[in-house]
């Protein structure tokens, strides 16, 4: 027989009983449409996480003081000399590098506040003008630290918007003086509230210059530096500048550790990447369990038209030809189902943009593929064993059959 | 040359416990051209033999030779090859696929032998013409009368040109008039060339073949050459 009259002929046994048709595609077309709408969920959240990440910057360079390892405590840690001190000066000679657009010098401590007689518990946090630019970060009402001299402590304060409200509720902040620790702050400024964001939360902080704040703490060296990059493809450059111009003002030593963003959203990706994979497993079993319907049905249908075997056998089909028959039938059936299921899935994905639209939930095209490919597969697999029985029929027994 | 050669046929077969010969040394010499009828009671081993005959079925014993060669000893696909090509099946109940029209029922045997879908259609169409079946080709059987449904399925069954037709009571579902006409349709056929073996419980169809076989618990007991009465005539 040829292939286009096996194709033919599987067509119109599968639409000669169009309800058994529409359920096995059916059952198919749910398994692949879970497939595509889960891993498109699974990696809408991957992109909007990522998405998150790259809008905190991500042409941006940490410097932290110290040589961390990775591998944790060895021999060899232990007998690095105690870091020099990352001071302003460190920060302020970052600048001569052309790769690098800006510095913000950062020191984090805690201190009380206190103003009307209201008193709680900050984080204050020393920096620079350049700190909002670096971090994109947004000012609800004011203005933020002046552009000065970083070795200049003026007693100027910018606060977050949950300590505006604690301590002043709704009256302006602009203006009025606090107290922090035992110095007197004026407020410049208040920061947006920054909600539920994945970055460093500004809501409960009080920011003021790093000066400032080295004379609060009484220390000489920074927590970190964050450094910009003038784009993303000068990062690597701009880090051994960095190395560079640190190694050289501490007299040849190494002893500053450098993160990029890259690395914490690489983590991110791959972990939901893996999310995703995992999610979409979870739907491949309902492509199994279609499968087998698929087998379950064909073996009906192999019962169901013995004689039409029985008689096609007397015709001089050979067994391969009818085993090719079914086989083809149940190809088509998964195919269907398949791509209904595709259908479906990318429907159902449409109706997730619509309904979250922050989530980017598009499905990846591995999942359709791998979707597509496991209905296939598991249906001619599954169709195998019909197939076989149906090519195996004693053709007396078939034809007796009615 | 003869077209049939039994010899020593054995068919047993295991129900449970117990083995029933079906056919026990059955010989038996047909030529080409011959118009055989097959009678007996039930159970008598006559549609085994027919079956045997139109290789669906293998004997336990015995040689089996078809247009002079030897057919027993083929493969599964070898022997659906001379099925094919070389025999013809009417059955009772029609087996008919009740999806597919009268001409594609009809051009079946021509799909399963690879012939082009063009030339299949020129065949298929000068066969429904034949058969009186022109304005029927698109219906489906349940469209069709009983004798139309014999028709397109003995239609189905020469449209290979095969050497040898095996009909197995191809009028025991149909009325008098229609059997009649069926029954007249394949002694055509034999006059066209065609050996024609015919099963039957019907005298009166048994009669009207030239040679008659009579079988009796897997036995061939009579051997019947006669001269063809036509049981028609005068009902």
């Amino acid at each position: 027989m040829r292939a286009a009259d096996t194709l033919r002929f599987a067509t119109r046994a599968a639409t000669g009983n169009p309800l058994r048709t529409v359920l096995m595609v059916l059952a198919m077309a749910i398994g692949v449409a879970a497939v595509v709408v889960l891993t498109a969920l699974g990696d809408g959240a991957r992109r909007y996480v990522v998405g998150e990440f790259g809008a905190l910057g991500s042409n941006l360079v940490i410097v932290l003081p110290g040589r961390s390892e990775t591998g944790g405590i060895n021999p060899g840690s232990l007998v690095t000399s105690t870091p020099r001190d990352l001071t302003v000066e460190d920060a302020e000679a970052l600048l001569r590098s052309p790769r690098v657009t800006r510095i913000a010098p950062l020191l984090v401590g805690n201190s009380e506040i206190s103003a009307g007689g209201r008193l709680r518990e900050v984080v204050v946090v020393g920096t620079s003008s350049d700190m909002t630019a670096v971090r994109r970060l947004d000012l609800a009402a004011g203005r933020f630290l002046p552009r000065e001299d970083l070795r200049r402590a003026t007693n100027v304060a910018v606060i977050g918007a949950t300590i505006q409200r604690e301590l002043f509720g709704a009256e302006p902040a602009v203006g009025r003086l606090v107290r922090l620790g035992d110095r007197r702050f004026r407020v410049i400024g208040v920061m947006a509230a920054s909600g539920q964001g994945l970055g460093m939360n500004t809501d409960e902080q009080v920011i003021i210059p790093v000066a400032s704040a080295l004379a609060m703490f009484d220390t000489n060296t920074l927590f970190r530096i964050l450094v910009e990059a003038r784009d993303r493809s000068a990062l690597e450059a701009a880090k051994a500048d960095i190395t560079d111009i640190i190694r050289n003002r501490h007299a040849g030593e190494e002893d500053i550790t450098l993160l990029t963003q890259d690395a914490v959203l690489e983590t991110f990706d791959r972990i939901l990447g893996t999310l995703t994979m995992a999610v979409a497993g979870i739907a491949a079993i309902s492509l199994a369990v279609a499968g087998i319907l698929v087998m379950n049905v064909m073996l009906v249908s192999v019962t169901q038209r013995t004689a039409e075997i029985g008689l096609l056998k007397a015709l001089g089909a050979e067994p391969r030809t009818i085993r090719n028959a079914f086989l083809t039938e149940a190809s088509l059936l998964s195919l269907a189902g398949g791509l209904a299921g595709v259908a479906l899935g990318q429907g159902g994905a449409a109706l997730l943009r619509l309904a979250w639209p922050v989530l980017p939930s598009w499905p990846p095209d591995w999942a359709v593929a791998a979707g597509l490919g496991t209905a296939l597969a598991t249906g001619i697999l599954f169709g195998v064993q019909p197939a076989r029985r149906a090519a195996r029929l004693d053709p007396v027994q078939a034809l007796a059959k009615r | 040359m003869a077209l049939i050669e039994l010899g020593g046929i054995e068919r047993i077969f295991t129900l449970g416990d117990s083995q029933v010969h079906a056919l026990q040394s059955v010989a038996l010499r047909v030529e080409a051209g011959e118009y055989l009828s097959v009678m007996g009671p039930s159970g008598s081993g006559k549609s085994t033999l027919l079956n045997l005959l139109g290789l669906l079925d293998r004997p336990n014993a015995g040689r089996y030779h078809l247009e002079g060669r030897d057919v027993t000893t083929l493969d599964a696909d070898e022997q659906a090859a001379v099925r094919r090509e070389r025999i013809g099946f009417v059955f009772q109940s029609f087996h008919l696929v009740a999806r597919l029209s009268a001409a594609e029922n009809v051009a079946l045997p021509l799909m399963l032998a690879g012939v082009p879908a063009a030339e299949r259609h020129a065949r298929v169409s000068a066969a429904l013409r034949d058969f009186g079946l022109e304005d029927r080709a698109g219906h489906r059987p349940d469209q069709l009368s009983g004798g139309q449904r014999q028709r397109v399925a003995i239609a189905r069954a020469t449209i290979m040109r095969p050497a040898l037709l095996l009909a197995d009571e191809p009028t025991g579902n149909l009325d008098r008039a229609t059997g009649q006409e069926v029954t007249r349709l394949l002694e055509e056929l034999n006059a066209g060339g065609v050996t024609l073996i015919v099963v039957t419980h019907d005298p009166a169809m048994g009669a009207r073949a030239r040679r008659c076989i009579r079988m009796e618990d897997g036995r061939i007991v009579d051997d019947l050459r006669q001269t063809p009465a036509d049981t028609f005539a005068n009902p």
